[in-house]
C-alpha cells in the first residue's frame, strides 16, 4: 500500500486547492448543463398553473409574456388574459409572509367581473398533512367569491372562510394572499386605464 | 470481513438510524410521509456511494490533518450535482423534497462513512459499504415515514387507507411524533437483535 501524504503545510495547501478546483469545475459544468432545463421546467410549471386558475375562461394571448407588476405590491405578478385584445380575466401570483413556515405563494385566477375563478398553491413550506391541505379541494370555497364584496378572512377572524382543521395559520395566510392578489389586481387595473 | 457482509451490514446489524443512531436530524425532519422518506433515502444513497468511492480513491492523496475539509468539499459537490440534476430532470420530486436535498451535506451518516470506512478501505468495499448503508437508511426512513403517515394522516404513500376523513393522531406527523415513533422502532430493533444474538 502506498504511503499516505505527509501533513506538511505545502501538501495540505496543494491537496485542498486541487480538490476545490476540481469540484468548482464539476459544479460549473453541471450548472451550465442543467440551467436551461431548470428554467424550462420552472416556466412550464408557471404556465401550467396559470392555465389551471384561468380554467373555463377562453383567451388567445400569452399571459406569461404580458405580465406586469403593481407598485406597492412587491413580488406580486399579474398575468392578464385577453381575448381579441379585450381583458377577460387575469391570473395573479401573490403571497403571504404569514405562513406557518415562511412565505405561502399562491396563484389566483380572476374573471372579468372580479370574482375568483380558481386558486392554486404555487410554493409553501407548511407542515405536511396539515398546512399542505391547502392544495386539496378545501380551497374550492374561494371559487366564485368576490374579495371586494365577500369577507374572505377565516371564520375565527370574522370572515366567511372555513379554516383547515389544525391549520388555521396556513388558512389565514392563504386568505391574506388572496386578498392581496385582489387588491393588486384592482389597483393595477385602475392604473392601466388611467394611462 | 467478506464483501457480502460489507454490503448487508447496513441493513440491520449496523443500520445507521436504528443501531448507530447517526443522522438523526434529517431522519426526524423528513420522515413525515413514506414518500418523503424514500426520496430522501435514495438521494442520500446516491451521494453516499459517490462520495465513498471518490474518497476511497483519494485516501492516500489527502493529508490526515485536512481530511475533514477535503471530505466536506467532495460531499457538498456531489449533493449540489444531485440537487441541480433533480431540479432539471425530475422537477416534481425536487419540489416535494425541497430543502432536504441540500441538507444531505450535513447528514453525518455520509461524513461518518467517509471517515470510518472509505478513508481506510478499498474502492470495492467502500462502494458496497455506501450502497448498503444508504439502503439501510432508506429502508428505516421509509418505514418510519410510513408509520407516521398511517397513524398521523391515515394514508400510505399518499393513498388514503381509511376512507375520506379519518380520525387521525395528528401529533404523529408533527415533530414530537417523530421522536415517539423512532423511539419505539429502536426499542423494537433492540429487543429483536438481543434475542437473535
Amino acid at each position: 500500500m502506498p504511503k499516505k501524504l505527509e501533513s506538511t503545510f505545502g501538501n495540505m495547501v496543494i491537496v485542498l486547492s486541487a480538490i476545490g478546483v476540481v469540484s468548482a469545475f464539476a459544479l460549473g459544468f453541471t450548472y451550465a448543463k442543467t440551467r436551461p432545463e431548470i428554467e424550462a421546467a420552472a416556466k412550464k410549471k408557471q404556465e401550467k398553473i396559470i392555465r389551471e386558475v384561468l380554467d373555463g375562461i377562453s383567451f388567445d394571448n400569452d399571459p406569461l409574456g404580458e405580465k406586469y407588476t403593481v407598485s406597492g405590491f412587491d413580488g406580486i405578478e399579474i398575468y392578464p388574459a385577453k381575448q381579441g385584445g379585450q381583458i377577460v380575466g387575469a391570473a395573479v401570483k401573490s403571497f403571504s409572509p404569514r405562513g406557518y413556515a415562511g412565505n405561502v405563494w399562491i396563484m389566483v385566477g380572476f374573471k372579468s367581473d372580479d370574482t375568483i375563478n380558481r386558486t392554486a398553491v404555487v410554493e409553501h413550506k407548511e407542515t405536511p398533512g396539515l398546512g399542505t391541505k391547502m392544495a386539496t379541494p378545501w380551497r374550492d370555497q374561494y371559487n366564485g367569491k368576490n374579495p371586494g364584496t365577500n369577507n374572505l378572512k377565516v371564520k375565527q377572524d370574522g370572515g366567511e372562510v372555513d379554516a383547515i382543521t389544525a391549520a388555521t395559520i396556513s388558512s389565514r395566510a392563504f386568505s391574506e394572499a388572496v386578498q392581496k392578489a385582489y387588491d393588486a389586481f384592482k389597483k393595477g387595473g385602475d392604473h392601466e386605464s388611467a394611462e | 470481513m467478506s464483501l457480502l457482509s460489507e454490503f448487508t451490514k447496513g441493513f440491520l446489524k449496523e443500520n445507521p438510524i436504528l443501531v448507530l443512531l447517526i443522522g438523526m436530524c434529517p431522519t426526524l425532519a423528513v420522515s413525515s410521509s413514506a414518500f418523503n422518506g424514500l426520496g430522501m433515502g435514495l438521494a442520500a444513497t446516491f451521494v453516499l456511494v459517490c462520495s465513498n468511492v471518490v474518497i476511497s480513491l483519494l485516501k492516500n492523496l489527502i493529508p490526515d490533518k485536512v481530511r475533514i475539509p477535503a471530505f466536506i468539499v467532495i460531499i457538498a459537490s456531489f449533493v449540489t450535482i444531485v440537487d441541480l440534476s433533480m431540479q432539471a430532470f425530475t422537477p416534481e420530486l425536487a419540489e416535494s423534497l425541497g430543502v432536504f436535498i441540500p441538507l444531505i451535506v450535513v447528514n453525518c451518516i455520509i461524513l461518518a462513512r467517509a471517515e470510518a470506512f472509505a478513508s481506510k478501505n478499498g474502492v470495492g468495499g467502500s462502494f458496497l459499504d455506501g450502497l448498503g448503508m444508504g439502503i439501510g437508511f432508506a429502508i428505516a426512513l421509509t418505514i418510519l415515514g410510513g408509520i407516521r403517515e398511517i397513524i398521523g394522516d391515515g394514508k400510505f404513500f399518499g393513498i388514503p387507507l381509511f376512507g375520506e376523513n379519518p380520525t387521525t393522531v395528528l401529533i404523529f406527523i408533527l415533530p414530537p411524533g417523530a421522536f415517539v415513533a423512532l423511539g419505539l422502532m429502536i426499542a423494537f430493533v433492540n429487543k429483536f437483535l438481543k434475542k437473535a444474538a
